[in-house]
């Protein structure tokens, strides 16, 4: 299965993240992480969706999405060409006897504490989806919790933006 | 059109441009000159809708909204009172859908708005352009579970071009505006504005023309020369091409330039159930009907082609039957203004975005190229075998064997007498493949029904849309029985309003269409398809329930009745003869009729039974 990110800027309109999921919902299309939040212009929202599915499948996700009235354009972020992160919080069993080596776990991925009592410690980490599933690798046998995970946003590296003239590879319409 | 002031024609040529919708000078100029202060959200509403030009609605007032009924009662705008909002919705359709403008119905909150549900889900599915108005509950008393409050938003989100909820009363004009445009343009569609009571209650501004604030939407109406190019080349390369025309080329009013088309690639012409009448059934050219129900030849002239030039289609089930196995040796051009059907089902090795009209008539200039270039298709071979197709599997029906009347007989006979000038209308079932078989239409919007989601019910309502926006045309809506019960509230509408429609109802008391299947597919094991009273035996009582003509005479209308062959021609010039008063014909017919040729769900187009039990054998030496 292959992973696909995909950097969409909406007009920041009450309904548009329901539109979206509801869209996903009805075709069947299978979302993996969905962040929303502002951008530099107050009229637009970005919102980035990782989703699961083949080459031909993802053509139809963007060229639906695009129909929306409320998506203004649809840029697939390459993981070369882009840096993506998701931020993480864990708690995680540390009684006495095992809470050193959590700390020293958390150093290792530069994790920050953020709650500690005598039962757990929560940590906080940022990073890309690998380095956290491999940060939770290493804490799963001391016994994880509750842990809380955001979607993944993403930006393009280099100088041009989505919205500015210019973008990194649209999603190609066809015709 | 003249106009008396040098700003009102700007006004209007910058209404025009934005909504796409004719307006009148007159009421653009009045629109502009009446008070800009002061009015009331609802005032603001139906100046809205004299601004962007609309002569009729179709609705039923209610609580929520009510305010809009003040302002409707003295406007330009010509109400009609329906008897339930799925009639509006479906009138508006076929307003539409025979006049090429922006159908309009108006529901209040909670069950109006949901009952008009049904006709934006089929308007989404068959891309037709309408606006629905609801009332809303007012601002504050939204997610309280108020009277009458449904989230008419939420709940047609997936089943419209796109929704509006109105807050404010300053926006009331810019959404109408915005809603006519997007309706309209680009692949038509359903568009709903729902409006909070509040804000049909509050003072506000009015100014004409708003600016349309849609920075997402900007449709592809040019298509690209590139791919224009290629796909002439590949059309003069063809030996064995198909136009696989859609209901697009309707929309696009694309039937002069399909027909130079036609004539100058010498390719033989499919007219999907949503493209009849888009190319005249006379001529030679034309094989019919592809699909689940379509002539033997139109399907399988798809399934042999080397070239399908797909205008405005899209590759539904009911035309590809199993995708695996459609057309497995053709290559594809397909052109179509939404660039994501394209590839959807099938791909396109020419793929060509943009309006049907634009693309056909930039494709004749480069097809001619082709030709000039000494690069001609020779079709000889291909339309020797078309024709010996055509001759040994033409469309047919034989007679009812316990001597009923013929459903194909009277559908075919009505077409005959009522002519290609008419607008034939109908619901979905047998009744509908029959008349979309043998009613021969020669001109585009004389056909209208429901496709894509194939609702029960469609016929009357529409019919009743249809002939208010063409007044002057003979309207026949061709129903069942099953349909005919769903929506037959609105002939008293008609007779009340001066619609004259005719319904010739096909009663073979029956739900026709999953009966037949019943018969094929479930050994006749007729669960819950009799409309019919029945004996402890399971025989029919010989008592109408109901009674078709009492149940038209008891809505206004001019109830007749025909069970026999011989009165068929009679009974149809009778009701051609009355103007003044809808009508309606009982034709009691057989039961045990069936739809022919099929090509079952799922099954492929390969397996086509050109009648029970009989496959098509195409020999030796097929092309």
């Amino acid at each position: 299965m292959s992973r696909h990110t995909l950097s969409v800027l909406v007009e920041n309109k009450s309904g548009v993240l329901a539109r979206v999921s509801a869209l996903f919902s009805r075709r069947a299309f299978n979302i993996e992480s969905l962040a929303v939040g502002p951008t530099e212009n107050p009229d637009l929202s970005r919102m980035t969706i990782v989703v699961d599915a083949e080459s031909q499948p993802l053509e139809q996700i963007t060229k639906q999405l695009n129909k929306l009235i409320e998506v203004i354009k649809i840029v697939e972020l390459d993981s070369a060409a882009a840096v993506q992160r998701e931020l993480l919080l864990v708690k995680v069993r540390a009684p006495m006897a095992d809470r050193t080596q959590v700390l020293q776990t958390a150093e290792l991925f530069r994790a920050h504490v953020v709650d500690v009592n005598t039962d757990t410690v929560t940590l906080e980490a940022t990073g890309t989806p690998d380095k956290l599933q491999a940060l939770l690798a290493v804490l799963a046998p001391l016994g994880i919790k509750e842990m809380a995970q955001s979607g993944t946003v993403a930006l393009g590296r280099g100088p041009r933006s989505m919205s500015g003239a210019g973008t990194l590879r649209p999603v190609e319409r066809t015709g | 059109m003249t106009s008396t002031t040098p700003s009102g024609s700007a006004t209007r040529e910058a209404a025009e441009a934005l909504t796409g919708v004719e307006t009148t000078a007159r009421s653009v100029e009045e629109a502009a000159a009446e008070p800009l202060t002061g009015l009331t959200g609802a005032q603001s509403l139906v100046r809205s809708l004299e601004a962007v030009g609309v002569e009729v609605v179709f609705g039923i007032p209610g609580g929520a909204i009510l305010p809009a009924y003040d302002p409707l009662f003295d406007s330009r705008v010509r109400h009609v009172l329906v008897r339930h909002e799925q009639g509006a919705g479906h009138a508006a359709q076929g307003y539409a859908s025979a006049t090429g403008r922006v159908g309009v119905c108006i529901a209040t909150s909670g069950p109006g708005a949901t009952n008009l549900v049904t006709p934006l889900a089929d308007a989404y599915m068959d891309s037709v352009p309408i606006v629905a108005i609801t009332g809303q509950v007012p601002t504050a008393a939204i997610g309280t579970d108020a009277f009458q409050e449904a989230d008419i938003r939420g709940i047609t989100m997936p089943i419209t071009k796109h929704n509006f909820l109105v807050t404010d009363a300053r926006e009331i004009p810019q959404r109408i505006a915005e809603a006519f445009h997007l309706a309209s343009t680009g692949r038509p569609g359903p568009v709903l504005v729902d409006i909070p009571k509040d804000v049909l209650q509050a003072t506000t501004d009015f100014s004409w023309p708003p600016r349309l604030d849609l920075p997402g939407y900007k449709p592809t109406t040019r298509p690209h020369g590139k791919q224009v190019r290629e796909a002439a080349a590949l059309i003069a390369a063809a030996r064995r091409p198909v136009l696989y025309v859609g209901g697009g080329v309707l929309k696009a009013q694309a039937t002069a330039e399909l027909a130079e088309l036609v004539e100058l690639t010498g390719a033989p012409v499919v007219t999907t159930l949503m493209a009849r009448g888009a190319f005249p059934d006379s001529h030679p050219q034309n094989l019919g009907m592809p699909g689940m129900h379509g002539n033997v030849t139109a399907v399988t002239a798809l399934q042999k082609a080397d070239l399908i030039v797909a205008l405005g289609a899209r590759f539904d089930d009911r035309v590809t039957g199993q995708l695996s196995t459609f057309a497995p040796n053709a290559k594809v051009v397909h052109a179509d203004i939404d660039p994501a059907e394209i590839g959807k089902n099938r791909k396109a090795d020419v793929p060509i975005v943009g309006d049907a009209r634009e693309t056909i008539a930039e494709l004749l200039p480069a097809l001619r190229a082709e030709h000039e270039a000494g690069r001609t298709p020779d079709l000889t071979t291909w339309w020797a075998q078309l024709d010996d197709w055509r001759t040994r599997y033409p469309l047919g029906y034989d007679w009812p064997e316990d001597g009923s009347l013929s459903p194909q007989y009277v559908i075919e006979r009505l077409g005959a007498i009522a002519g290609p000038d008419a607008v034939y209308t109908s619901g979905v079932g047998q009744h509908q493949m029959w008349a979309a078989q043998f009613v021969k239409y020669e001109k585009p919007g004389t056909w209208l029904n429901s496709g894509g989601l194939g609702t029960m019910g469609y016929a009357v309502p529409a019919a009743m849309g249809a002939k208010y926006g063409c007044p002057d045309t003979t309207v026949w809506a061709i129903d069942g029985d099953g349909c005919f019960q769903m929506t037959n509230q609105e002939l008293a509408t008609c007779a009340i309003e001066g619609i004259p429609i005719k319904v010739a109802l096909i009663n073979n008391g029956n739900l026709g269409m999953v009966r037949q299947w019943q018969t094929l597919f479930y050994e006749g094991r007729y669960s819950n398809t009799k409309l019919h009273p029945v004996d402890a035996e399971g025989r029919p009582k010989p008592v109408r329930i109901p009674d078709f003509v009492a149940l038209a005479e008891a809505l206004g209308c001019v109830g007749l009745r025909c069970e026999s062959k011989d009165d068929v021609d009679a009974v149809i010039e009778k009701a051609m003869a009355i103007d003044d008063a809808p009508v309606v014909i009982d034709f009691v017919v057989g039961a045990d009729a069936q739809v022919w040729p099929m090509v079952a769900a799922g099954a492929s187009n390969d397996d086509i039974l050109a009648a029970r039990g009989l496959r098509p054998v195409f020999g030796d030496g097929q092309v």
